[in-house]
């Protein structure tokens, strides 16, 4: 009987059901009183656990931005480390509210899969890395090469794309792990090894002398990565969009988390007054606190705050902004007029 | 011959020492390792291998390595860097269960401890009692210690459970729950009721011929796609359940190798003696047929314990898991060795010390059949 009845409970308290399961996601999130976030198990620079077991990382703090707009708090946010194979299963089941975790916006996941991309938070792309004692310079002197492919979702078609398309041949050594591909490059067991931009500056800085590598110039396919959130709910939807638009335009006005306070006290800039909710429509059409944005930039940062830290010049990464750089700088990040 | 009126008193000489080539270290050298030609070259070779893989080995691991600092920046011996093995030791070992909490997990496995110990007591009064509360009571009072609830416990969600303690929970429910599934089904496979025996058969072989891997995929992927909307079973439940059902199958087949070693007589004996199915399978059958597959128990359970690494396919961080996500951090990127030097060693502790128990239980529930 005792064990019955231990079961029972038990049963009782994991079985979460929850009451209003066709409320947006927006009023569940609410009334349960945290985000519950989708992230990677680990993957440098976007998502790991730190020395005190907070979890890290750029697409984490996307995560905690979201938490900040909804809820006034950043922490309030449950995390569920994914796999590359459960991590949309996670999102069509309701298990996380949003997917941040590395994933390239495709048209075939955009429309398939009954999900939405809601902007970029990372604009990715495979690259190559080489030993620079070889002295070669582009990614077209490559033929004949042997190839150390970390390996990935997409990694290995992208390159037997760009191989085939410029006519080369090459022999692909395919490895599971970082560590293992690093010490295969090390050991010289390829010529030049591939993997998305953001996690061949990882790999190099696991080179014993991270000097002898270089990172050449070629992107061969396009990663633009971002978070996912459930087909159907629109208002959800704009909030993660609007979210993530927040952290860029702020860093576009020049506002970060250090001098919101006191922008938010005496600006007299409409365009900042009416991002930090104190004009205009606020959060209104968002169903949120007027300050929203606000407690994005207050809590967790701006863009470049984010992503300095993360794996930007504040992280051992040092991954340049590249086309990650507001439109005004060059790059590609760009956020939609708030008004 | 002797001179006559001589007497010469016939004394024996003093036993001489064996020869100093064939006692002591020497003596044992020589028997040992260099007996014959190919012995000897046996011998060179295995020493030079060892030296070469020893001597650097220690060089990393003791004499060039770092144990004290907080940072990347105190990895200077260019050998193994512990600093990193230290900083993170807590988290190997409760995962992401909050600091100020942690006295329940410590508490819980001090409790194991302290049930288990007295066990090991030969001939204490009462032991079954004992057993029983350990089987039955402890995993309830543990549940509740470690998840909270009552008694104004914090409740801690399994997703922040992680590290060796949930490598502990997984391998200890699943070995406590398949025995006596796998039991059940043994019995029932061997049945001579059709139904029965037909469901424990296409139990057995349905979860013999996937591989956990598949199990534990299935549970975390396709399952939540069977709930209603908005309906998840936990995670952890969901490995749980997959590992045990998965490893009672196995459990299963074990027993019923013993039970096929038991001489046909031992059940007529017990017919014989007016027992009934189950008094005569608990009192007579059983405890020879599991004394007989111990080393398969054993080898099963050594088998889980392992196993336990994939739940990092759904997720769940155990000891395994939580050294991957670990070497993920940007600032100790580059000391995976260590971290996987550090898992094994805590494998192979945990799995030595298995072997060992079930070698002294065999021994302990010897009665002299064997040879």
């Amino acid at each position: 009987m005792k064990i019955a009845k231990a079961l029972a409970t038990g049963v009782v308290l994991f079985v979460l059901p929850i009451s209003l399961a066709h409320a947006g996601t927006l009023d569940t999130v609410k009334q349960r009183g945290h985000v519950k976030c989708g992230v990677n198990t680990g993957l440098p620079g976007f998502s790991f656990p730190d020395d005190k077991g907070r979890w890290s990382g750029l697409d984490v703090d996307v995560c905690r931005a979201i938490a900040a707009a909804v809820l006034g708090d950043a922490e309030k946010v449950k995390f569920t480390p994914l796999n590359a194979k459960e991590r949309f299963t996670a999102v069509q089941s309701g298990e996380v509210d949003v997917l941040s975790r590395n994933t390239t916006w495709t048209q075939t996941r955009d429309t398939s899969l009954g999900l939405n991309f809601t902007s970029v938070t990372y604009y990715d792309g495979q690259g190559f890395m080489i030993k620079k004692n070889l002295g070669v310079k582009s990614a077209k002197e490559l033929d004949g090469a042997a190839v150390c492919i970390q390996a990935g979702t997409t990694t290995e078609l992208n390159l037997d794309d760009y191989f085939r398309s410029n006519g080369m041949k090459y022999s692909p050594i395919t490895y599971d792990k970082g560590a293992e591909t690093v010490k295969g490059f090390e050991a010289g067991r390829c010529d030049v090894l591939t993997s998305d931009q953001s996690q061949l500056y990882a790999l190099r800085i696991q080179l014993k002398d991270p000097g002898s590598a270089m990172i050449l110039p070629e992107v061969i396919s396009k990663e633009p990565l971002g978070p996912v959130v459930r087909q159907g709910d629109d208002e959800w939807f704009n909030i993660v969009k609007w979210s993530l638009f927040a952290m860029v335009q702020s860093e576009d006005m020049g506002i970060s988390s250090k001098n919101v306070d006191e922008l938010k006290a005496n600006s007299k800039d409409p365009g900042i007054r009416r991002l930090l909710g104190l004009e205009g429509i606020a959060g209104k059409g968002l169903g949120l606190a007027d300050d929203w944005a606000y407690q994005i930039v207050k809590q967790v940062g701006n863009y470049a705050e984010a992503f300095e830290r993360n794996v930007g010049q504040g992280s051992p990464l040092k991954i340049a902004r590249g086309l990650n750089a507001l439109w005004t700088a060059g790059g590609l990040q760009y956020a939609p007029p708030f008004r | 011959m002797s001179q006559p009126g001589v007497t010469m008193e016939f004394k024996m000489h003093p036993e001489l020492p064996p020869p100093a080539m064939t006692v002591g270290v020497v003596g044992w050298f020589r028997q040992n390792l260099f007996s014959s030609l190919a012995n000897t070259i046996l011998t060179l070779v295995a020493v030079y291998m060892l030296y070469i893989t020893l001597v650097p080995l220690i060089q990393w691991a003791f004499i060039d390595s770092n144990w004290a600092g907080t940072s990347r920046d105190d990895c200077t011996g260019g050998g193994a860097c512990w600093v990193f093995i230290v900083k993170r030791l807590d988290q190997f070992i409760y995962g992401f269960y909050p600091e100020a909490e942690r006295w329940r997990v410590q508490l819980s496995f001090a409790l194991l401890a302290a049930l288990c110990v007295p066990l090991f007591v030969k001939r204490l009064p009462k032991k079954v009692w004992l057993g029983a509360f350990l089987l039955f009571v402890y995993p309830v009072l543990a549940f509740f210690l470690l998840y909270g609830g009552p008694f104004g416990l914090q409740v801690i969600a399994t997703d922040q459970w992680g590290g060796l303690m949930l490598t502990l929970v997984l391998s200890s429910v699943g070995m406590v729950a398949s025995l006596p599934i796998g039991i059940l089904l043994a019995l029932g496979r061997r049945s001579t009721m059709p139904i029965v025996r037909t469901f424990c058969v296409a139990f057995i072989e349905l979860w013999r011929g996937v591989p956990l891997i598949t199990v534990l995929f299935m549970s975390s992927v396709m399952l939540p796609l069977f709930f209603p909307e908005g309906v998840t079973l936990d995670k952890l439940v969901r490995a749980l359940i997959g590992i045990t059902l998965f490893e009672s199958a196995y459990m299963a087949e074990v027993v019923r190798g013993g039970l096929q070693a038991i001489p046909k007589g031992q059940y007529e004996a017990a017919k014989a003696l007016g027992l009934n199915f189950w008094k005569s399978m608990a009192l007579i059958v059983m405890p020879q047929a599991l004394k007989l597959v111990i080393p398969g128990i054993v080898n099963t359970f050594i088998a889980l314990f392992k196993d336990t690494t994939l739940v990092i396919i759904i997720g769940l961080f155990d000891i395994l898991g939580a050294v991957e996500a670990a070497i993920k951090d940007p600032s100790w990127l580059g000391y995976a060795i260590e971290g996987y030097v550090f898992a094994a060693l805590v494998f192979w502790i945990f799995c030595y010390g298995m072997s060992r128990y079930s070698q002294a239980l065999e021994r302990k529930l010897s009665t002299g059949h064997t040879q």
